[in-house]
């Protein structure tokens, strides 16, 4: 293998119903700050059934060159194709190194693909450098439920490859206004590539109307919300300040919302502007997915709860008052 | 029907503490678990075997001392079990343990369906199962929630972001699970009692002739680890203690007005 034959930082830029997921723009932002330091490309690869909206995106958050294969079977993700067909693709232009967003596709994705390439894949990094010694991409992740972090070298075969937490970097102001190519690859797949068929999509019901990835504030519930029904109060406020829910595992695991919600090491990191834990004592699995919140607000009945301990304004104090207490200050605003 | 379940022995990382002083991981007095979602694995592939007949063989890679946890599945039902143990596969990435595994399992097999945990709590990679996979050239159906049998075709139901997949194939194939699909059984102590006599075979690398050797063990391994170090994330923020529900409410909304949340 020849190193200098391998060039440029890869992005898979996940699609859903043909629409970029945040992640993979997440991934650009790095991808680029990383490239412009080797002096290399960041180049977007997209598979979906309709490209044109994702390649756009992706070059405003910072690709030079997109990579587009559209395919109507690319429609809903099968792994066996998407990796067949980015094995090709690598082998066609060999990059350097590949980011992947960690989502449950992507982690497929990103294990078939470097098994068959037979090369490192750092699975799960919340860090993205250019290690100073060697100039390889130097990804750090944490183990162990958050209470350790390893920073991980692929050194000896190319792509270096990792999938990369969502939530983990924030998305870039986007420009419009960028020029990147768009350059159409036709990867025909065997005609037998996957034997697994998709009988049916069921979309999920969440509460709240927005995601906890894409949202600028949560409220998240742990277990000091004592039952289920109590999350009417999370969701209120949560409504009030345009944010979306999130949860505890703890609050998961006792079934009081589904496990979309979770934030934490078993569940989503999110980065938002602001995160209000309410009844969250903040485990380390728990920190280790909300931790780098730009504002983090914390209210707890116990005054040694670990969440005071990275919260910006912490609140020991009676959640099941505090909360609706604040929700109609809110309401209040906003009639006034 | 013939089933393999791969498990793994991890520390039960909601019990692992950091040294204040030296800012390491206490691993003193952690106990050994059978990692919680592989567990699920199990639960599943013992409910099928009791629907469809067959057999249950599980298996781990790791030091002598997981076959502790070999015998706890054995007690919750799996029929044999085998611990993938050499030296020479020590310090394995999850490249070089999922092609080690895979190896393994083309000794024992072949197996009709193979289970995982969807990640382990302690590497939190989530990539080993479906790397095996990818090593046997098995199709696999990832972060299942429900997994139904008839015949030769297997039907999963597949957890991403957006909602479910409802995915059908053929046999064989390698399904991963997360801790929604069942609830593990409890421990009986007869089963537990009798699990101490069952007998627990050893793959060593000499069992294993075809295996690739720059592919297994640390060698083998395509990552490295650089180095490692406890995140520190205490912050010095503005603590309220001791004042009414009101007036924290009331300097909480203040506090949010001044950022420009609300």
């Amino acid at each position: 293998m020849e190193f200098k034959d391998y060039q440029n930082i890869w992005v898979y830029v996940e699609t859903f119903e043909n629409k970029p997921k945040s992640v993979g723009l997440e991934l650009l932002g790095q991808a680029r700050k990383l490239a412009d330091e080797l002096g290399e490309k960041v180049c977007a690869v997209v598979m979906c059934e309709d490209a044109s909206g994702a390649a756009k995106e992706a070059v405003a958050y910072g690709a030079d060159t997109v990579y587009v294969l559209e395919n109507p079977e690319y429609a809903f993700f099968d792994v066996e194709k998407q990796s067949c067909a980015f094995v090709k693709l690598i082998d066609k232009y060999k990059p350097s190194a590949v980011f992947i967003g960690a989502t449950n596709n992507g982690r497929d994705l990103g294990s078939r693909t470097a098994v068959r390439k037979q090369t490192g894949l750092t699975a799960d990094c919340t860090g993205l450098a250019v290690d100073e010694e060697s100039g390889n991409i130097a990804y750090t992740r944490p183990a162990f439920g958050g209470n350790l972090m390893a920073t991980i070298l692929c050194a000896d075969t190319r792509p270096q490859m990792g999938t990369v937490r969502p939530g983990a970097f924030k998305k870039g102001e986007p420009d419009y206004e960028r020029s990147g190519e768009i350059i159409r690859e036709e990867i025909s797949l065997p005609d037998e590539t996957s034997v697994v068929k998709l009988l049916e999509f069921i979309k999920a019901q969440t509460t709240g109307t927005v995601a906890i990835e894409d949202a600028d504030i949560i409220v998240s519930g742990g277990r000091g919300l004592k039952e289920g029904k109590n999350f009417d109060i999370i969701e209120q406020l949560a409504e009030a300040l345009g944010g979306a829910v999130g949860a505890s595992r703890a609050a998961v695991d006792a079934g009081w919302i589904p496990h979309i919600h979770q934030v934490g090491q078993t569940g989503k990191t999110v980065s938002p502007k602001l995160y209000i834990a309410c009844g969250i004592s903040g485990a380390v699995q728990h920190l280790a997915g909300m931790s780098s919140s730009d504002v983090i607000v914390a209210i707890n009945s116990d005054p040694n709860a670990s969440i005071f301990d990275v919260a910006d304004y912490g609140i020991v104090g009676d959640l099941f008052e505090i909360v609706p207490a604040l929700t109609r200050a809110i309401h209040r605003t906003k009639e006034g | 029907m013939r089933i393999a379940v791969c498990i793994k022995q991890v520390p039960d990382t909601s019990e692992i503490r950091i040294d204040p002083v030296k800012h390491t991981l206490i691993r003193d007095g952690v106990p050994a678990i059978v990692n919680p979602y592989d567990k699920n694995a199990v639960e599943t592939a013992i409910q099928l075997k009791e629907k469809h007949g067959g057999e249950v063989v599980v298996i781990t890679m790791g030091l002598p001392s997981a076959k502790k946890a070999l015998r706890e599945c054995i007690a919750l039902g799996c029929d044999r079990a085998y611990l993938v143990t050499d030296r020479a596969f020590g310090g394995a990435d999850t490249y070089a343990t999922s092609y080690t595994l895979a190896a393994a399992l083309q000794k024992l097999g072949p197996f009709d369906l193979i289970f995982c945990g969807k990640q382990a709590i302690d590497g939190d990679t989530g990539q080993t199962g479906s790397s095996i996979s990818a090593h046997l050239g098995v199709l696999q159906l990832t972060y299942a929630l429900r997994v139904e049998l008839e015949k030769d075709t297997v039907r999963v139901h597949r957890e991403v972001d957006e909602g479910t997949m409802v995915l059908e194939a053929k046999t064989p194939a390698l399904i991963t699970v997360g801790k929604d699909i069942n609830v593990p059984r409890y421990l009986s102590l007869r089963a537990k009692l009798d699990s101490y006599r069952a007998d627990i075979g050893e793959l060593h690398r000499d069992d294993l002739p075809d295996i690739d050797e720059t592919k297994i063990g640390l060698q083998g391994s395509p990552t490295r680890v650089k180095k490692t170090f406890t995140p520190d994330k205490t912050k010095n923020g503005i603590r309220i203690d001791g004042v009414g529900s009101a007036t924290a409410a009331q300097g909480l909304f203040e506090y949010l007005s001044d950022k420009g949340f609300v």
